[in-house]
């Protein structure tokens, strides 16, 4: 196939190999409310940050700053962007290891991100985490987790609390919904469909959205997954509601999330998202991608979400040159500075070898106050 | 630690109830003091708790604090993670310990280790309990002694009690932990009798128990296999060998100051666990042992493990791989050179 000498309307390629957009409950679906343009420009800095970050994040890699694996997010950022702008500051958030993209999305300042790569105790968990585990208490992320799909039953006990502390301790109405995202490849994980089960059985508000970015490593979803043509079958089987998104469009994940998040909350019941996308990178720092083609690869690249939404701007003449220029200056600025302000960062002392391991003696967690680390920094 | 309120037994009325009851009535006391506890597991509610521990309590609590799961210990583990990082405090049963193996990785890879990876932000004040051990002729699928797997593990606490009024004060000490305790209890003494204090009553972790006092040998146990102890130390009385029964409570963190003073006085040591002993809390008391002991011990540290084997079924057998107060006099005997 000589997929490069197509019109760009043709698109040959279909990574999730979707017989039609099947959405079995589209109530929340379609609806495209006209966007406050600094809202979206909002979310273009947002995206253009993330791409950035990540774009120097595989130089540091290379360059031996990073160690460990590190999953880059590029491709995905219309998902980490369009998610979070859907859900409330205090709505709970919990990930999987490609998880830079949301810590950043949710307001983590990106040197706090870096200097966690950098292994330093300047770093979101003071250098204890890594890339694959990100932790903003302020934020209410509740991590980056390195186990694929170990996140969900605890994305759902999130949920589970907020309710239970709305309704049975202070009883009001619940308040609160979290988001538990997951991989296409944890689809086959049993610990999320235990999770499903657990969500449809008990009325639990968590939206459990699948970054189907179409492969788990080098497997596509249809070597891996039964009914990966339609993965949201999966949710409909426990009672859960379940949606297909168009997650190379922040503005169709957004107003669908927000449709989604809102139902949940009113209803206090989980949802199930088939978040359609693609990781224009490798999976990890070490993937030379040849379980797929390059052609595959282009078709998708010239989807590119930040690419859409600078379009839908311009279109509307609400982003001009210099608006975009200085935008990304200042992103330049950011991640650069982040960068130096990581390498500047001092190594974790050797007593933090033995700090956090309980409560007390040395642990500063004290169940509800800002853990002393993050006191006085400038968490955005 | 957490620093508690330790109240003399003897200060506050005592009555005979059985262990389970003592479960029962640490659980029952702390959800009265504490909105954010409650109990979730298989058939914990309507079918009162497969071995009635939990009997009544979703009468008292109502179903949103008493919570029948499904069978799904994965799930069910992990979400109660989840409530404990946003504040809750869960108790999660376990029907045995032996199905906790299938929510290996929540209860191991995310409950101990959250606080630490996240750099001290989230922490997880969780209880796991059930039923740990053999002796039930249940098959080696059911007969799991977990000690010996996840006392491996930084960053839980492990309880073991082995009568019910260590039982009361140790789960309410758990309760009010603010890290995950793994709780250890063994359906073979469910039904034992004892005089429990009543009301708040808290059991500090980390303190062993002198059960019996001696002075030429020292037991150490913790859990089920210190009543063997006891058997086995009032039959080698009639020998004239004068066993000292320690009751270690917590094998994390396990009170290794309490062992170091008795075996000085004795010069010897035996221990007794029921779970394996390749990599075992025994074998690490010994290796303690050996480290702060070395000059007062008059014999290598005697160990008296279940047998190497999968835990049989047959009666007979199943007796025998135990370590049972038989094959703790002998290692006494062997130990103290009088084999
Ligand atoms: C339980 C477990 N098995 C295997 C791995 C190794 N592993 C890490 S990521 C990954 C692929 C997951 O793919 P997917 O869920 O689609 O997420 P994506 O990488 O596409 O974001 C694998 C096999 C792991 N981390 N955990
Ligand atoms: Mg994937």
């Amino acid at each position: 196939m000589s997929m490069l000498s197509e019109p760009s309307t043709s698109r040959p390629f279909d990574v999730h190999g979707s017989p039609g957009e099947r959405t079995l409950a589209p109530a929340a679906t379609g609806r495209r409310d006209p966007v406050d343009p600094a809202l979206c420009r909002q979310w273009l800095r947002d995206m253009l940050l993330i791409r950035e970050f990540e774009n120097r994040c595989m130089q540091q890699y290379q360059d031996k700053k990073i160690g460990g694996f590190c999953h880059i997010y590029i491709g995905q950022e219309a998902v980490a962007v369009g998610c979070t702008a859907a859900v409330r500051p205090n709505d709970p958030i919990v990930t999987a290891y490609r998880d830079h993209g949301h810590a950043l999305a949710r307001g983590m300042a990106a040197r706090h991100c870096m200097a966690e790569m950098f292994g330093k105790i300047g770093g979101c968990a003071k250098g204890k985490g890594g890339s694959m585990h990100m932790f903003d208490r302020e934020h209410h992320l509740y991590g980056g987790h390195g186990i694929v799909g170990a996140q969900i039953p605890l994305g759902v006990g999130l949920a589970f609390a907020c309710k239970y502390m709305d309704e049975v301790i202070d009883g009001r109405p619940n308040s609160r919904v979290a988001l538990a995202f997951l991989g296409d490849g944890a689809l086959n994980q049993g610990a999320i469909h235990e999770a499903m089960n657990l969500a449809g059985l008990f009325d639990i508000p968590c939206v459990i959205i699948c970054e189907n970015n179409g492969y788990s490593m080098g497997t596509s979803i249809h070597r891996g997954t039964t009914m990966g043509h339609d993965i949201i079958s999966k949710a409909i089987g426990y009672g859960i509601d379940g949606y297909v998104v168009d997650g190379m469009d922040v503005l169709s994940v957004y107003h669908d999330m927000s449709a989604i998040v809102e139902k949940c909350r009113r209803e206090s019941r989980p949802a199930f998202v088939d978040m359609r996308c693609y990781r224009f990178k490798g999976h990890s720092m070490s993937d030379p991608r040849k379980y797929r083609t390059t052609e595959e690869e282009l078709q998708y690249a010239s989807d590119d979400p930040i690419g859409r939404l600078k379009l839908h701007l311009e279109e509307r003449g609400e982003l001009s040159d210099a608006v975009l220029k200085d935008m990304q200056r200042e992103i330049r600025d950011e991640v650069r500075e982040s960068i130096a302000w990581s390498e500047a960062s001092p190594e974790p002392p050797m007593t933090e070898l033995y700090h956090d391991v309980f409560v007390e003696p040395h642990g500063p967690y004290n169940g509800t106050s800002l853990p002393k680390m993050l006191q006085g920094k400038d968490l955005r | 630690m957490s620093t508690v309120t330790v109240i003399d037994p003897t200060m506050s009325a005592t009555r005979e109830i059985e262990f389970r009851d003592a479960l029962r009535e640490a659980m029952t006391q702390e959800m009265r003091r504490d909105p954010r506890v409650f109990l979730l597991g298989e058939e914990v509610a309507q079918y009162n708790g497969a071995y009635k521990v939990s009997k009544g309590m979703l009468d008292e609590f109502g179903p949103r604090r008493i919570i029948d799961t499904p069978i799904s210990e994965s799930g069910f583990a992990g979400m109660a993670i989840g409530a404990a990082m946003m504040g809750l405090r869960p108790i999660v049963e376990f029907m045995s310990w032996s199905f906790s193996l299938v929510a290996a990785d929540p209860i191991l890879n995310n409950a101990p280790k959250m606080l630490y990876m996240s750099g001290g932000q989230f922490g997880c004040p969780i209880v796991f309990r059930g039923n740990d051990g053999a002796g039930g002729q249940l098959g080696s699928t059911h007969s799991w002694c977990v000690e010996g797997l996840f006392s491996n593990v930084p960053g839980l606490k492990m309880v073991i009690p082995s009568c019910p009024e260590d039982a009361k004060g140790l789960m309410t000490t758990a309760i009010r932990d603010d890290d995950p305790v793994f709780f250890l209890e063994s359906e073979r003494m469910l039904g034992m009798k004892g005089h429990v204090p009543e009301g708040d009553y808290l059991v500090p972790f980390g303190q062993a128990k002198v059960r019996r006092e001696g002075t030429d040998c020292t037991l150490v146990s913790f859990g089920r296999p210190v009543n063997f102890c006891l058997d086995a130390a009032a039959e080698l009385a009639k020998e004239g060998i004068s066993c000292e029964v320690l009751d270690m409570r917590t094998i994390r963190p396990l009170d290794i100051d309490s062992i170091v003073r008795s075996v000085r006085k004795t010069n010897y040591c035996v221990v007794v666990d029921q779970s394996w002993s390749f990599g075992s809390p025994g074998s690490e008391v010994a290796s303690q042992l050996h480290q702060h002991c070395f000059d007062d011990l008059d014999n290598f540290v005697h160990r008296v493990h279940s047998a190497d084997v999968p835990t049989p079924y047959a009666f007979n057998l199943e007796q025998e791989y135990l370590p049972n107060a038989r094959r703790i006099c002998e290692a006494v005997r062997s130990c103290l050179y009088r084999a």
